[in-house]
């Protein structure tokens, strides 16, 4: 996006859409569709103004283009500052190239390390959705349903503490925790159940469990609006019914719970695999995460192309996952964003 | 009743296994801030001490960055704020027809993964700012807050949103016919109605932009910030002043929120004690009324 096609589309986009929005306008009102005062009579001049300048700044400085942006560097090949909108800056897949091949040329042998590192992110982030969902379900279900008003003031005060200090010293607590002086080895090691100290940082256990516990709160809160909505009247009748416990869970609580269950594990999912703190800080030597390698694109390997491939990649696999996922249990985005 | 007994106590250690998964890593790491212990341990407790608090003050890197976040906080909820009240405006302004679109559109930052906006943020503003010659916004600060904005306004939206759901447009209509100008019902009717729904987004905002890191780190170029000082520290080793970093965080956000607590208890109480006065009121002219009447 450099050179005069660049600056056409920065300023063009804007004012393409804005004169959309008025041909549409005016051909309504034509039509005799449209019933009300206008925009700028509605609001008045300043205050109309002020809100198209805020929003359109807004969705297309800040949001659209610079994602537009992100999308056309992947595509064009790293050059020095001096060529770039010259004759070599053309479109290239060689970034993609890269990816799968670990060359921008050849193609003989895969880039398994990079390969391995994007299917491990989305593989664990999945693991790690599914993990958190069986263990918020209970309590959000013990506070939509059973708990009395006192109780649920004390539940919902208990979970938001651990996340006013921020994801870093969320994923420094855990290291704290299982380093290899740190309390569970000294107590597995006081009560003898082992010699030597264990190697959670090393064997990842650190990395999975801070990033589960990062992100609880993102699926606690979802489950529970969802299923508080409930009529505890259908659960007691269920019961009377005869359904035994796992019944009335599968068949009445999570099919009315299914927004709330889908915007949780989105939530979780997204938030996981593109979790960049907790992979930093408890990542062991052997495995990547993905987002560690996107940043060493960035500012280790300074290749912003590359970079900016890369972070496509994870975007467009985050989008097709949840897509799919809505698929699956037929539900529409309008639903899970609510 | 057997299986209910056994499942309430099942339940039960269900519910102190999750709060000691959720509450002891703090607790750890709360402890090893006091033990004068060179690592972070609760484990043996050495000894008491307070110095890795005044360790942390003298801490210069960490100073510098605690000073660029609350200024870049203030910066964010300075823009945010205005922009999520646009945004929430033209939410209910807006055709039916393209309302899905739009809303997709500003509400896709809060489904994209924090790096995302951070290096579409910095790959934007690069060129944006090499083409047009304002090479003096290529700046860490700016494109943080810019990075920063687009999230936290779409939070800031959906909190105000909320509000004016329930907003009454007849009070506007009404304010109207009495002979208010379109900037005036703005002032004074809009926007005290929203001011609870203001307050909260500008919380809420200077929060997520003082403790956000994944944007942050990719959009502070040469800067930093508290969080991205934290990053470095805690990746080349640890020590216990970074916990005592987080206990002097719970605090200042338990102080905050107290004081918030106690805000929100007064204001409701002067609006319960006007809603009373103003039943009140009523119903004396009511009762002089039918006193009339009965003469």
């Amino acid at each position: 996006m450099s050179g005069p096609g660049g600056i056409a589309l920065v300023f063009g986009l804007p004012i393409a859409v804005a004169f959309i929005f008025f041909a549409l306008a005016a051909y309504e009102r034509r039509m005799g569709i449209a019933t009300g005062p206008g925009f700028f009579q509605r609001n008045g001049m300043a205050i109309g103004l002020y809100l198209v300048i805020a929003v359109s700044f807004w969705a297309f400085f800040i949001i659209l283009l610079p994602q537009l942006a992100m999308v056309d560097m992947s595509f064009r090949p790293k050059l020095p500052p001096s060529q770039m909108g010259g004759p070599k800056d053309l479109y290239t897949l060689e970034n993609y190239r890269y990816f799968l091949f670990g060359s921008t040329t050849s193609t003989e042998e895969w880039n398994w390390l990079h390969i391995k590192a994007f299917f491990l992110t989305i593989g664990a982030s999945v693991a790690i959705t599914l993990l958190n969902f069986a263990i918020c379900y209970p309590l959000a279900f013990h506070m939509a349903q059973s708990a009395t008003a006192a109780r649920l003031r004390v539940l919902l005060l208990l979970l938001i503490i651990p996340y006013w200090v921020n994801e870093i010293l969320r994923a420094f607590a855990f290291r704290v925790l299982l380093s290899s002086g740190g309390i569970i080895n000294q107590m597995l090691m006081g009560v003898g159940a082992v010699n030597e100290p264990i190697d959670f940082l090393g064997a990842d256990v650190g990395l999975y469990m801070g990033l589960s516990y990062a992100y609880l709160l993102m699926m606690i809160f979802p489950l529970y609006n969802a299923i508080e909505s409930l009529d505890r009247n259908q659960i007691e009748a269920a019961r009377d019914l005869g359904a035994p416990w796992w019944h009335i869970h599968a068949f009445v609580v999570m099919p009315h719970a299914k927004p709330g269950i889908a915007s949780g594990c989105t939530l979780v999912f997204m938030l996981t695999a593109g979790a960049l703190a907790a992979p930093l800080v408890l990542g062991g030597p052997r495995t990547l995460w993905f987002t560690p390698i996107v940043y060493d694109r960035f500012y280790q390997a300074f290749n912003w192309p590359q970079g900016a491939a890369y972070a496509f990649i994870l975007l467009v696999s985050c989008i097709v996952f949840v897509l799919v996922v809505l698929k699956v249990f037929r539900l529409s985005l309008g639903e899970i964003t609510r | 009743m057997k299986t209910g007994a056994f499942q309430r106590v099942m339940f039960a250690i269900y519910i102190a296994i999750f709060f000691l998964y959720l509450l002891g890593p703090l607790a750890v790491m709360g402890v090893s801030s006091f033990n004068t212990s060179q690592y972070p341990q609760v484990w043996p407790f050495e000894g008491f001490t307070l110095s890795w608090f005044s360790d942390l003050f003298a801490d210069q890197d960490m100073m510098y960055g605690l000073q660029m976040s609350v200024w870049i906080g203030l910066l964010v909820v300075a823009i945010s704020v205005p922009v999520g009240l646009a945004g929430a405006i033209v939410m209910t302004q807006i055709q039916p027809r393209i309302r899905s679109t739009y809303y997709l559109v500003v509400v896709s930052p809060v489904l994209t993964p924090g790096i995302i906006i951070g290096i579409s943020t910095v790959v934007f503003w690069r060129q944006f700012t090499g083409v047009t010659g304002t090479r003096f916004l290529y700046d860490g600060v700016v494109l943080t807050v810019l990075g920063q904005a687009s999230f936290i306004s779409a939070y800031c939206m959906l909190i105000i949103l909320a509000r004016l759901q329930r907003f009454d447009r007849a009070q506007e209509e009404a304010a109207l016919d009495l002979g208010a100008s379109y900037p005036q019902v703005f002032r004074h009717i809009l926007l005290p109605f929203l001011k609870p729904a203001l307050f909260s987004a500008g919380v809420l905002a200077f929060l997520s932009s003082f403790e956000n890191y994944n944007t942050t780190t990719f959009s502070i170029l040469a800067d930093k910030t508290l969080t991205t000082v934290l990053a470095g520290r805690v990746r080349q080793g640890s020590t216990p002043a970074i916990s005592a970093l987080a206990v002097m965080i719970v605090a200042a956000t338990l102080a905050g929120a107290l004081v918030y607590e106690v805000v929100k208890r007064r204001a409701d109480a002067a609006a319960a004690r006007r809603q009373r006065a103003a039943i009140a009121a009523e119903e004396t002219e009511l009762s002089g009324d039918a006193g009339a009447v009965l003469a």
